[in-house]
């Protein structure tokens, strides 16, 4: 591989700078007092505290999971400040009020807040360290019924809603990291959509890492009742640290007869430098129930950052005739490593789902596809199709496969299908031998293979994501 | 054509250059004018493919030696996609597939990239499918080509002919073709010859390379160069290719 081979993946991050606000932070470990302290600090009702107990409980009896195809130093949980608050200010009516600095902070990220947002119709929470700071659009949503807030306030607002639901989806004990957010986390976003309601605005939380040191373990939250829908839009860009940052969120989503759930992710966080140094841990756990007949949820994910990325989105299809979705692009570079997929778990009859996998790798990473296809005993005439197609870029990158299908019903109909591609210098030759530059291209090819998961994201984002992905690959093909 | 009076575009002297550290092109002379038809042929292994990859640039390959002026721009300066977009176009001998990129999608790119770098207006999809459908119909091929993706699952002849509608689409000043030829069965030949000639103009010029005198039948040459061990041993007219298809190469290597 020639040297301009290599050059392009050397773009520095964009978005690598600390923002300088003081923080109210506990001191860095992990007990029982810490965990009452922040509930605490949050003013939560008994049981949220009783919940946060009993999964700390349960997390200390747990073993961190190791079948991941990733590694990495062990993870000193004692040594990650479990609560960070930007230090209280007084009620904001407007976003001129907010803090310049943060709201430089999102110049630099190119968040297009406020005024911007009004114009394109999309609400936005945002999550600012653990702590919302402004939420947009509230009151207009209010008026149809529409409940979109930070997780605290629905605590304290809707406790009855979050008691009902909070751990239905992922069970406070369901995996190492779950049961460690559920332990801990600080917040997050809150959605209700009542019955009958057509959310008539995509919702939006840009989500940012701050604070050095401080882990970061967000608890989302969407109910859609019976025929309701809505699109969820997560983004998240972080700033460059030399230490590794622990992120793990956990999001549940709910989906009542014949509801529609559309959750939309572009993830940028530090990825690391290019020998690996530093970069993000995202050990996420997303998980949406098809709880009602003809339900429907779709999760659509880019991945593009991250060192570490342990992540499937997936979907309970209890409902009759509902279905779930999965539209992913995972792309790694340098020495980022990632596994994610998805898990499709047919329960109700005639339950359908749809996977579409695209992983991109480049540089040394190692990408891999996890998916699981289950077919329980009762789910007469299930039907799944994935596609899980590779592309690598260079040839020092890895990408893996593993997918898995168990299936307890005869009439269930699976489909499988998995393809691996090559973008080497000959493909880039060909577009330099026709007037066509190495950025071009690059964004061309990863459009192209990328196509059938980018109609699925809302406009905005699939231009975002384009630019992200082309970024992110400069200097990988030469 | 030969007309000595006319334009020279592309002017190569004593070039060497090298692949993996070995020296492949040891001193080729070569120069071509506008208007004329030039056939370079010789046995497997000779350096044909290697020199039209050095004049594109691709790459992998150094240039250690000589020079290559290619409208009295020095080509070596030049990166490759900028040697393109000054007009010089290589056929591939084995075209590349881009999976889920479009026909039509690469061939509106290369051709706006050019029309911006001349600084004229680009089209628009609408536009260019007006001028693309023009030139499908050179090279004689569906037009459901142009939604599939470059030469994903094409025959070896579907390629050639793909390779030739970019040409078509993109106008070189010259065109080298690596063996556009090889593959192709008599009447993808003759289209390929017929949609070459087409294109053929007083103000550009085309290097056929090829092993076979078949396509100097379609494309009548007007010199005709042998090319052995990384050198051009012999030139001569159309003639002498019909004499290498009576007589082999050997005489030619013994006399080299
Ligand atoms: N990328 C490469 N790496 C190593 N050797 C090469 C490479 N490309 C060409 N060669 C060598 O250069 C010589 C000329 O090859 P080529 O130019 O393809 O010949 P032709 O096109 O005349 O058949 C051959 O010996 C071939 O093995
Ligand atoms: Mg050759």
């Amino acid at each position: 591989m020639s040297a301009a081979l290599q050059n392009l993946v050397n773009q520095p991050y964009k978005h690598g700078f600390v923002t300088d606000i003081e923080t109210d932070s506990v001191p860095k470990g992990l007990s029982e007092d810490v965990i009452r302290h922040i509930s605490k600090k949050k003013s939560e009702p008994e049981w949220l505290l009783e919940f946060r107990l009993s999964a700390y409980r349960h997390w200390l009896t747990m073993e961190e999971p190791v079948w991941a195809n990733v590694s990495y130093p062990k993870i000193d949980f004692q040594d990650i400040i479990y609560f960070t608050q930007p230090k209280p200010k007084k009620q904001l009516a407007s976003m001129d009020e907010v803090d310049p600095e943060l709201r430089r902070t999102f110049e630099k990220l190119g968040v297009p807040l406020h005024e911007q947002k009004m114009m394109t119709g999309v609400a936005v929470d945002v999550i600012f360290d653990s702590v919302s700071v402004t939420t947009t659009y509230k009151a207009k949503l209010a008026e149809i019924g529409i409940i979109f807030c930070s997780f605290s306030e629905a605590v304290h607002e809707y406790p009855e809603l979050v008691r009902q639901y909070l751990g239905s989806v992922v069970p406070s004990g369901d995996n190492y990291y779950a049961a460690l957010n559920s332990a801990v986390f600080t917040d997050g976003s809150f959605c209700f959509i009542p019955k009958g309601t057509k959310c008539p605005m995509d919702l939006s939380t840009y989500f940012r890492i701050n604070t050095e040191g401080s882990g970061q373990f967000e608890r989302t939250l969407i109910i859609a009742e019976e025929g309701s829908s809505v699109c969820y839009l997560e983004g998240c860009t972080a700033p460059q640290f030399d230490t590794n940052q622990l992120h793990a969120a956990v999001v549940e989503l709910v989906a009542l007869d014949n509801a529609d759930i559309k959750y939309s992710t572009v993830q940028n966080w530090y990825a690391g430098d290019e020998n690996g140094k530093g970069g993000i841990f995202n050990f996420v756990t997303k998980r949406g129930l098809c709880k009602g007949v003809n339900s429907k949820i779709s999760w659509t994910q880019v991945e593009t950052g991250s060192a570490i990325t342990w992540k499937y989105p997936s979907c309970v299809l209890l409902g009759d005739n509902s279905s779930g979705e999965f539209y992913s692009v995972a792309l790694t570079n340098h020495l980022q490593q990632a596994d994610t997929g998805t898990k499709m778990i047919h329960i109700g009859k005639n339950t359908r789902s749809k996977i579409i996998s695209k992983g991109i790798s480049a540089g040394r990473s190692s990408n891999s596809y996890r998916g699981l296809v289950k077919v329980g005993s009762r789910a007469t005439g299930a039907r799944n199709y994935s596609q899980c197609d590779s592309m690598l870029i260079g040839d020092r990158c890895a990408a893996n496969t593993f997918p898995t299908i168990d299936v307890q019903n005869t009439t269930a109909t699976i489909e499988h299908e998995a393809s691996t591609s090559k973008i080497g210098e000959d493909q880039m030759f060909f577009f330099a031998q026709r007037g066509i530059g190495s950025e071009e291209a690059i964004s061309m090819i990863i459009n192209g293979f990328c196509k059938d998961v980018f109609v699925h994201l809302p406009m905005e984002f699939a231009v975002e994501a384009t630019k992200l992905l082309g970024l992110k690959l400069e200097g990988s093909v030469g | 054509m030969i007309n000595k009076e006319s334009r020279i575009l592309l002017e190569v002297k004593n070039l060497k250059a090298e692949v993996a550290g070995v020296e492949i092109l040891k001193g080729v002379d070569l120069t071509i004018r506008a208007g004329e038809v030039h056939a370079i042929m010789g046995i497997n292994g000779s350096g044909k493919s290697t020199f039209s990859k050095v004049l594109a640039g691709h790459p992998d390959y150094t240039v250690t030696g000589g020079s290559a002026t290619f409208e009295g721009r020095d080509l070596f300066a030049l990166a490759a996609e900028e040697r393109a977009r000054a007009g010089l176009f290589l056929a591939f001998q084995y075209p590349v597939e881009i999976p889920g990129v479009s026909n039509s999608a690469l061939l509106r790119l290369a051709y706006n990239t050019l029309q911006l770098d001349r600084g004229l207006e680009e089209l628009d999809p609408l536009e260019f499918d007006d001028l693309v459908q023009e030139k499908i119909k050179v090279v004689e091929m569906n037009p459901s080509f142009l939604g599939r993706s470059v030469n994903e699952g094409f025959s070896g002849g579907e390629k050639k002919r793909n390779e030739i509608l970019q040409m078509a689409v993109l106008e070189p000043k010259l065109a080298i073709l690596d063996e556009t030829d090889s593959g192709l069965d008599i009447d993808a030949l003759r289209i390929v010859a017929k949609g070459v000639n087409s294109l053929l103009s007083s103000d550009n010029a085309v290097v056929m390379v090829t092993h076979y005198q078949r396509l100097l039948n379609y494309i009548v040459p007007d010199y005709v160069h042998v090319m052995d061990g990384g050198r051009i041993v012999r030139t001569g007219g159309k003639e002498l290719a019909l004499e290498l298809e009576a007589r082999g190469y050997d005489w030619l290597r013994a006399a080299a």
